[in-house]
């Protein structure tokens, strides 16, 4: 079996596990929330089994490097990072109903990796400014900061959603945390996404220093992703200062994901030196 | 807010391409919009005078707020001895509750050191009903937000000193030769270095499929003529040489008149030239020959292509990528495009990611060069900077990260340990507070208490 084949298996286990969650959700049925988290815990396992056959490989090849170096391999990692930060929710907050709006989105994120034709799964050999050991520092850090704001996301949605709801008449809302944990939980992510984003940013200028020859030249990379770390300050602030909670600062926390998704994607649209074709 | 203006204004110079040719500009954007552009120095807008003036209102606002705060925050820290204010405890909500067989005095002698061991700062005071137990710990985590601002602050002030003190400048030069002098960019002007960087040798290496592999160049510094240091530097691993780096920036070959020996002169192959196209959805390859200026169709319908000029040294993201033809592809009913087809680098044109890839097939002109054969000597492109902001930049980098770890994820927290004398048994309840994480925080009360009656006998 090739990490390709154990990627694209991974991709049904997030698949299965997302249904398993949902599944438990609606239908209220404990074993299936607890089979949804064995099936994530099983996908995460062949997540990162999969990333380490791919390094394993890369080497076979003659061309060994970290699997981190382009969309394809990011995405995947995303994924990995994204279930294993909310298995860690899971077991804290001791509910599963979130890992229905979490585990959706490591599936979809795997998806697009194995089926969209603009992106390829082949090991390509490092470009000489890849060539760097900034590039695991810097890809892990960053994604462990997107993966958070990608659960922030969900835990928003779920928030607006409870909110709606104040008489607690759905049966399919009275499920979810209380309100104020979603809240807190928001809060809780957004906090470790912009220090992980934070060490993104810098561990990326220190490296850029050295290929690039300056901490900071205003690619269109580094500008978005200021401008997310510049979003997510925001919140913190009016979090922290002005006493905002709820459904302001669940809003902003959507608003902040958009700017991340666009630091991820769309900049690639744009001129720029990170323009790799990677990420 | 001045955080989202400095944002969204941003946005406009990720999409405007930053600093290119005017005569790109006017033509993408027409008479009225470059004029007004310019004014408003948008084709340079991180640099330009409002964009700078919006970053001093960023850190004059930081300093501001961080000052008119800090003086309050600063009495809380530093206070000799914190004080506890009972009431306010035994307002709190959330009590945990027990009792135990044992007098409070007792209970104190086997509490206070479990306490003390925990949160480092105790107090015990008498009460009307019995005593109380005080600690805390953190306090002085109140300042992680103001290291965060001073981080801010440093960068700002970083970047202030790099762009008033240091420069940027390239340089090529030629195997064998050594340079004492580099031009500054953006300025053009010539600066001398007070050394001379040689270039001893250029390399570079490309991978089977044509993507490069390594620019390596071997340098030796002199001064006053004689070697002091000698170093190979590649992509992401620059030399450092008393406040300078020197990095690989680009490179290419010199021309002709400065190789001595007699080669086949590189020339426009006036002939033939045999494209590949290889149609993205069906995965079928087509060969077609054509001339520059002829226009062929490229089956399945994937629109026409056009190479209009041959060029000896293309450039690519400021890299110079040697040989290419630039072309123009018209798709069925679409735009057409420019398409760039190095011919060292069969694989170029994939990174458009269009319906069609476009290859050149070999021709009979000079090869790519891994390790220059006789006859071909090349030039190495370096870029040199120099930059005495980057060390405050750094400190930055550092004082910030710490600052949010401390901002986040610790809170001063305070608890009380009241014990109530009873008539047989004593009441011992336990409360607690943080200026952060206040969840969190009674989830440790919570395990406090239940330590705690695990202290106690007859609990």
């Amino acid at each position: 079996m090739t990490s390709s084949n154990l990627l694209s298996i991974t991709t049904f286990i997030y698949g299965a596990a997302a249904v398993f969650y949902l599944a438990h959700w609606i239908f209220k049925k404990e074993l299936l929330g607890r089979l949804g988290t064995w099936t994530a815990l099983i996908g995460a396992a062949g997540n990162i089994g999969g990333l380490i056959m791919r390094w394993v490989e890369s080497y076979q090849m003659g061309i060994g490097h970290a699997p981190l170096s382009n969309m394809y391999e990011s995405l995947v990692f995303f994924a990995g990072t994204l279930v294993i930060i909310y298995l860690i929710i899971e077991r804290k907050t001791r509910n599963s109903i979130i890992g229905a709006f979490a585990t959706p989105i490591a599936f979809l994120a795997m998806a697009y990796a194995s089926m969209s034709p603009n992106i390829s799964d082949r090991i390509e050999p490092l470009i000489p400014a890849l060539k760097s050991n900034w590039l695991i520092a810097h890809v892990i850090t960053c994604f462990l900061g997107y993966s958070a704001f990608a659960i922030a996301f969900g835990i928003s949605i779920m928030y607006l959603a409870k909110q709606r709801d104040v008489q607690g008449t759905s049966n399919l809302l009275s499920r979810f945390p209380k309100a104020q944990v979603l809240d807190e939980l928001n809060h809780q992510m957004i906090m470790f996404g912009f220090l992980f984003l934070s060490i993104g940013i810098i561990s990326g200028a220190v490296w850029a220093n050295s290929a690039w020859g300056s901490y900071w030249s205003w690619d269109p990379k580094e500008t978005w992703s200021l401008i997310t770390w510049f979003i997510y300050a925001t919140v913190l602030h009016a979090r922290m200062m002005r006493g905002w909670y709820g459904k302001r600062i669940a809003y902003l926390s959507i608003f902040g994901f958009m700017a991340v998704l666009f630091t991820y994607f769309g900049v690639n649209l744009l001129p720029g030196l990170h323009s790799y074709g990677s990420f | 807010m001045l955080l989202l203006s400095i944002a969204l204004t941003s946005i406009v110079g990720t999409i405007i391409p930053q600093n290119q040719n005017p005569a790109d500009y006017f033509r993408a954007y027409g008479d009225f919009l470059y004029r007004l552009f310019n004014v408003l120095d948008i084709f340079d807008m991180y640099h330009s005078w409002w964009f700078q003036f919006m970053l001093v209102l960023l850190t004059m606002n930081i300093l501001v707020c961080s000052i008119d705060r800090l003086s309050a925050t600063w009495k809380i820290v530093f206070a000799k001895n914190p004080s506890f204010n009972l009431s306010r405890f035994r307002n709190l909500s959330q009590k945990e509750t027990f009792s135990g067989n044992q007098p409070p005095n007792e209970l104190k002698k086997s509490y206070e050191p479990f306490i003390s061991k925990r949160f480092g700062y105790t107090k015990v005071e008498e009460t009307e009903k019995g005593l109380c137990i005080f600690a805390e710990k953190w306090r002085w985590t109140r300042l992680g937000v103001y290291t965060v601002h001073l981080s801010v602050i440093l960068l700002l002030l970083g970047g202030l000193i790099g762009s008033i003190f240091g420069f940027k400048g390239y340089v090529n030069i030629p195997e064998g030769e050594a340079v004492n002098r580099i031009r500054t960019m953006p300025s053009g002007k010539i600066r001398p270095l007070g050394f001379e960087i040689k270039c001893n040798s250029f390399n570079v290496s490309f991978y089977a499929n044509g993507a490069p592999k390594e620019y390596r160049s071997s340098l030796t510094i002199l001064e006053k003529g004689h070697p002091v240091y000698k170093k190979d530097i590649i992509v992401n691993d620059p030399l450092r040489y008393k406040g300078y780096s020197i990095f690989q920036s680009s490179y290419g070959k010199m021309p002709a008149t400065a190789t001595p020996e007699k080669k086949p002169a590189v020339q426009k192959p006036s002939g033939k030239i045999t494209l590949d196209f290889v149609s993205q959805q069906s995965g079928k390859s087509y060969r077609i020959q054509t001339v520059v200026g002829k226009p062929v169709e490229i089956p399945e319908g994937l629109g026409k292509f056009m190479v209009v000029a041959y060029k000896k040294k293309a450039e690519f993201v400021g890299q110079n990528i040697g040989e290419a033809y630039e072309g123009i592809l018209t798709p069925k009913g679409g735009k057409p495009v420019d398409v760039l087809l190095p011919l060292r680098f069969p694989s170029f044109d994939r990174m458009r990611k269009g319906k069609v890839v476009i290859s050149v097939v070999n021709q009979t002109t000079e090869r790519s060069n891994p390790g220059s054969p006789a006859g071909v000597r090349y030039y190495t492109g370096l870029q040199v900077t120099k930059d005495p902001g980057v060390l405050v930049v750094y400190t930055g980098f550092i004082v910030i990260i710490i600052g949010c770890f401390i901002t986040f994820f610790m809170s001063h927290q305070r608890v009380c340990v009241e014990i109530i004398k009873g008539k047989t048994k004593s009441k011992v309840i336990v409360t607690g507070t943080a200026n952060k994480n206040k969840m969190g925080m009674q989830q440790k009360v919570k395990k406090l208490s239940d330590k705690l009656a695990d202290l106690t006998p007859g609990s």
